[in-house]
């Protein structure tokens, strides 16, 4: 038996009024609910929640909703929401906001690629400065879903046959200063 | 004259190989110095703000701060996240004081030089501002052969952030090619984003947005797509055979990049310009620049 | 009572501390206040009140200067603004000159801008201690009086214009009505039915425009601005640039054969009052029931002003009256009035600034004043709504919102836009039962039957989504798309993303201030507000005042409203200006400045300071002097003068000395 119901204990102001001191997201209260952002968005007609839902949710606090949604892994950052947001919302701010915190509190399905994407590319620019694209797909998809290799094979000869898929690891000299600079963590 | 300073960014040493073939290609025949970065590290691209956002305003202040070491006052970005980082890390830097205060005091701790002084630009906004039409139309060496183009500047050059182009129906890509003679077709979609890393994450929805791209270009009768963007061009490029294979359009368009139609217009080849390394539209390419039409008479 | 100085010249202040209700009283802890004032020199009374505007706290004041001899009065409370004339008034009932008053206001400059109570009535001391130095150095002084010319000034013949016109012209006043355009009417003459009545906007406004024409009352000249304002309230001088028409307004009969003659068979030029969907000629009339009925050559466009080689056949067939006159000049026009109502108007919002939804680059985009004309049976294209490829569409989108309620453009909500969209889905529908849906954020309908009028158009099945529409494209995603605009919109109620193909799209573009207003305001000298329109000179109490007297407000140049409330501002402005007029005079606030003739050395450093002009050269004596009528008393020439010649009454320099050492010093 379907029911909906929210009670207010779920509701967390204090992460609201958070959110919303965030850079970008100085809006969020003034948002009209109006909808532009989800009418932009290429993607809001895959998403679970649309752009203009995540605010509704954010804003009255629905914090696990939130960051539980397919949403922000959809997010290409095209920016379109906040171009033609009329209070100037940086939506594309606050859904990268949820995507940190989702990481942080591990609330996203395990094998989904765009986190663990995320992840890799964070960790081997950590490690290396740039990122090597052949290596970082490789390692995305070993840890996310290794099927998904199977149906890379014909890209990946294209790539390779164009000249395009290059094998080399990259790294940068400054090293010890990028570490000075940005810290040592890596993400888990 | 100051040479820019070129970030050419983690794409272009790979799958963007040829954006970087033919821009210093171009550059090097319009006389424009190009010097690159050196020891430029990874901008993040969307990537790392999902997990820090101190840091990754922090991996751009290195880059800035290494061009401000070099006395770059220009800071060429050709790759589109590449440019919206940097310009973003530079805009947030002075508009939010905590991310200011941060970000200088790191740069402090690593040794190095503040980031200010530095224009952070786009290929495409220097040959239409540095350059401008009417000088690319006066150095034309070659009639266009190719087919009606359609110009697509996708997203993160045109939003949020103006300099390069207007976020709604840009046409400066489009005035530039104008001015070397080739056919531009009008195409609603020519902000509308690619996907991104969708095609990577979420491979059915991100083939389907690029399908919905190649099949507007298709109805408005264009024949080629030209970009701005590394990975603009490869989720439109290396998806065709399985968008033929999967939808009923028999779509095999050549995706170029602007700087390769500019470069062969101004008479370079087509080895230089990296034209061989397309994986979709390769008969029509082989057509439009062969061997016959590169060394055909200098057009008037 | 008399006026005095207290018993043996000593200086006795009572000190009055409101609460304001809590207002002040929640942040200013108003007893500590009042104890300190008792406890400072001069101070014969101090007390607190809760409500010291009130008729017993008036009271109080007016008992304490009768039992306790009073001869200056401190009271702290609100702004001046408020009620410096109440409690001056209080002293003058009490037998004191009511100059002997200085209010300090602990609520918007200390109890609004403080959290911390300890702070907030550190300050209010600090006001009072320096209040009560200042008053025991004012001086009586005497309202000046300035007499009302009762001739009146309305710029601006729109609905505004003409119903102040006539309201004051009917009440027997004289009334110059000024119109920039070749009629009068405004934006309402091109509206089609009116909401929520339906009611044809010309039918109701042309009978008015009549009255205008016909009223002994009122000089009305059309095609003419003002281009200088001198003088100030009672007496203003005011130059009237009437510009040429090419026919003379005196001569011509109205039969418009003119037009008929023209070389030009048919007409060519982009119509204006059309909103450039339809054509004109050179000469032309801007709609039929134009008042003045009088033609209008335009020399951009007439062959004649361009050549010099045409027929001008026009002039033939005025024949005997000889009311073409091709060599007619522009004509200046001085004019002396004692008040002026501005009822300038608005302009609407210019679609292209919103390029997503494709003004200019779909053809079948319109906005809501082209669509007027549309269904408008004296318009373009008499009444039927066909679109610029000729069709009649079967889908028509509305688009609530478009340049307001945006921070990018006007963040402003344009109050009518809701109720026209209704009005012209009513319409078009009738007109060509078409599909129509409307996207709205919020549904704003607010007034007399707009509601009603909200029922009326859900139950003729017109769709209405809740979305702000994101874009309008020709980019067709289904078959179905094909050949039509697309709107793609978040469904918010229904919770989905749709689009939804239509034939036609109106944007309901919003109203803003004249692009002009600026150059406007500073030519009246009154101020605009943030968003650009005039302001008034309270919001609540005083929307049709301005802060400069003589000068009122009506329709939508003070800000966005419909036609009822435009009528009745209308009205209250004249209610306003017939109070000056018919009282005789106006009384001049003392606060201004005078030139001590000994001192003053001519050399004349003040004279251009003045803003308002109000400083002259008197040759025979070499001494500057100063128009009491004209000064506002804003102490540029004060500050400026090098030997200190100048002085200004409530602000000489020995109070203003005493008001900060009163600030300064720490008690």
């Amino acid at each position: 038996m379907l029911r909906t119901i929210k009670f207010q204990r779920e509701a967390e102001p204090e992460w609201a009024r958070q959110v919303s001191e965030r850079p970008g997201c100085e809006g969020l209260f003034s948002c009209l609910q109006c909808g532009s952002c989800s009418g932009a968005c290429p993607l809001s007609i895959y998403m679970d929640y649309t752009p203009r839902r995540i605010i509704a949710l954010v804003r009255e606090g629905f914090r696990k909703d939130a960051l539980s949604s397919m949403t922000i892994w959809l997010c290409a950052s095209c920016y379109s929401c906040a171009v033609h947001c009329p209070r100037q919302i940086r939506v594309t701010d606050l859904m990268y906001g949820l995507k940190r915190e989702a990481m942080q509190s591990h609330l996203y399905p395990a094998h989904l690629p765009a986190p663990v994407l995320a992840r890799e590319f964070y960790n081997m620019v950590r490690r290396r400065g740039r990122s090597s694209e052949f290596w970082l797909v490789l390692r995305m998809a070993l840890k996310s879903n290794p099927f998904v290799l199977l149906g890379m094979t014909r890209t990946g000869w294209d790539l390779f046959r164009t000249g395009r898929l290059s094998l080399k690891r990259e790294r940068i000299k400054g090293m010890s200063e990028l570490r000075a600079l940005v810290g040592r963590e890596v993400a888990r | 004259m100051n040479p820019y300073g070129y970030f050419p960014g983690c794409s272009l040493r790979a799958t963007g190989v040829a954006y970087e073939e033919s821009l210093l290609t171009l550059f090097r025949l319009l006389d424009l110095p190009l010097e690159e970065l050196r020891d430029w590290n990874c901008c993040g691209a969307t990537s790392y703000m999902s997990i820090d956002e101190e840091s990754a305003f922090q991996l751009s202040a290195r880059n800035l701060a290494l061009a401000h070491k070099a006395e770059c006052r220009d800071l060429l970005a050709p790759c589109s996240a590449c440019y919206l980082v940097l310009r973003k890390t530079q805009d947030y830097v002075e508009r939010y004081p905590a991310i200011g205060k941060r970000v200088k005091e790191s740069l402090a701790a690593a040794n190095l030089p503040v980031l200010d002084g530095v224009r952070v630009r786009h290929p495409l906004e220097v040959l239409y501002t540095d350059v401008g039409v009417e000088r690319i139309r006066s150095r034309v060496v070659r009639k266009w052969s190719g087919g009606r183009v359609a110009c697509y500047y996708g997203c993160q050059i045109v939003r949020p952030f103006e300099e390069v182009d207007r976020a709604h129906n840009p046409t400066r890509m489009d005035e530039l090619l104008g001015a070397i003679g080739a056919p531009t077709v009008e195409y609603p979609l020519k902000t509308a984003c690619c996907g991104g890393a969708l095609t990577g994450t979420m491979h059915p929805i991100g083939v389907r947005m690029n399908y919905i791209l190649l099949k507007e270009a298709v109805r408005k009768g264009a024949q080629a797509i030209v970009t701005v963007c590394p990975l603009c061009q490869y989720n439109l490029d290396a998806y065709q055979s399985e968008i033929r294979g999967k939808t009923s359009t028999p779509v095999d368009m050549p995706i170029l990049y602007f700087t390769q139609v500019l470069g062969w217009a101004l008479g370079a080849d087509a080895e230089s310009l990296g034209l061989k390394r397309a994986i979709s539209g390769r008969k029509f390419l082989e057509q439009w620049f062969s061997k016959e039409t590169q060394e055909a008479e200098a057009y008037v | 009572m008399s006026e005095n100085n207290g018993s043996n010249g000593a200086v006795r202040i009572g000190v009055y501390t409101c609460h304001c209700g809590a207002n002040i009283a929640a942040t200013v802890d108003v007893k500590a206040v009042a104890e300190y004032a008792r406890s400072l020199p001069n101070v014969a009374v101090s007390r607190e009140y809760k409500y010291m505007c009130s008729d017993p706290g008036q009271d109080l004041i007016r008992q304490d200067i009768r039992d306790h001899q009073l001869n200056r009065v401190v009271v702290a409370s609100c702004s001046p603004h408020l009620h410096e004339h109440t409690f001056r008034t209080a002293l003058k009932v009490g037998g004191l000159n009511p100059f002997f008053f200085h209010m300090v206001n602990i609520r918007e400059q200390a109890s609004w801008v403080h959290e911390n109570k300890i702070h907030a009535t550190r300050k209010a001391k600090d006001l009072v201690r320096a209040a009560v130095r200042r008053v025991a150095r004012h001086e009586a002084l005497e309202r000046g009086r300035v007499a009302i010319h009762p001739d009146v000034l309305v710029v601006g013949g729109g609905i505004a214009g003409i119903h102040a016109a006539l309201t004051l012209a009917n009440a027997g006043k004289h009334v110059f009505l000024v119109e920039r355009e070749a009629t009068i009417g405004g934006h309402m003459a091109k509206f089609d039915k009116t909401f929520p009545t339906l009611d044809c906007a010309a039918c109701i406004l042309t009978p008015k425009m009549s009255a205008v024409r016909a009223h002994p009352n009122i000089t009305l000249w059309t095609y003419a601005e003002v281009t200088q304002v001198d003088g100030f309230v009672g007496s203003y001088k005011v130059t009237v640039n009437r510009r040429p028409r090419y026919v003379d307004e005196d001569l011509c009969a109205g039969c418009l054969d003119c037009i008929e003659a023209c070389v030009y068979k048919q007409a060519k030029v982009p119509d204006e009052f059309n909103m450039n969907l339809g054509k004109r000629k050179p000469i032309y009339v801007p709609f039929p029931q134009a008042v003045p009925l009088v033609p209008v050559i335009d020399p951009e466009t007439c062959i004649q002003f361009k050549s010099g080689k045409c027929k001008k056949t026009c002039v033939d067939a005025c024949g005997e009256r000889h009311a073409i006159n091709l060599r007619a000049e522009a004509k200046q026009e001085t004019i002396e009035v004692g008040t002026v109502i501005l009822s300038t108007g608005f302009q609407t919002f210019d679609a292209a600034r919103t390029p997503e939804y494709g003004y200019g680059v779909h053809p079948n985009v319109y906005t809501a004043l082209e669509v007027e004309r549309l269904v408008n049976a004296s318009g373009p294209t008499n009444g039927e709504v066909v679109m610029r490829d000729g069709k009649t569409p079967g889908a028509v989108g509305i688009i609530h919102c478009v340049g307001s309620r945006d921070e990018r453009t006007n963040r402003w909500c344009s109050r009518v836009c809701c109720m026209y969209s209704l009005k012209l889905a009513h319409l078009i529908k009738e007109h060509t039962g078409a599909e129509i849906f409307n996207f709205y954020i919020d549904m704003r309908t607010p007034g007399k039957g707009f509601e009603e009028f909200y029922q009326k158009l859900l139950s003729e099945r017109v769709h209405f989504v809740r979305g702000r529409v994101a874009e309008v494209t020709d980019w067709a995603l289904q078959p179905s798309e094909e050949g039509k605009l697309v709107i793609q919109v978040e469904d918010t109620l229904a919770g989905f993303v749709r689009r939804i193909p239509v034939d036609m799209v109106v944007l309901a573009t919003g109203l803003e201030p004249h692009a002009d207003a600026q150059e406007v305001r500073r030519m009246f000298n009154i101020t605009c507000a943030r968003e650009g329109f005039f302001l008034e000179r309270h919001p609540k109490l005083a929307p049709v005042n301005t802060f400069t007297d003589g000068i009122f407000l009506a329709g939508c140049c003070q800000g966005p409203k419909d036609i009822p409330d435009t009528v009745a501002q209308a009205g209250a402005a004249a209610a306003e200006a017939m109070a000056l007029i018919d009282a005789g005079y106006v009384e001049t606030e003392p606060n201004t400045a005078h030139v001590m003739e000994e001192v003053c050395a001519g050399c004349k450093t003040c004279i251009p300071m003045c803003p308002y002009h109000a400083i002259s050269f008197m040759l025979d004596i070499h001494k500057s002097h100063i128009n009491e009528a004209l000064c506002k008393g804003c102490g540029t020439c004060v500050a400026a003068c090098p030997a200190g010649a100048i002085k200004q009454n409530l602000f000489d320099d020995d109070e203003i000395f005493e008001e900060i050492e009163g600030i300064l010093t720490n008690a």
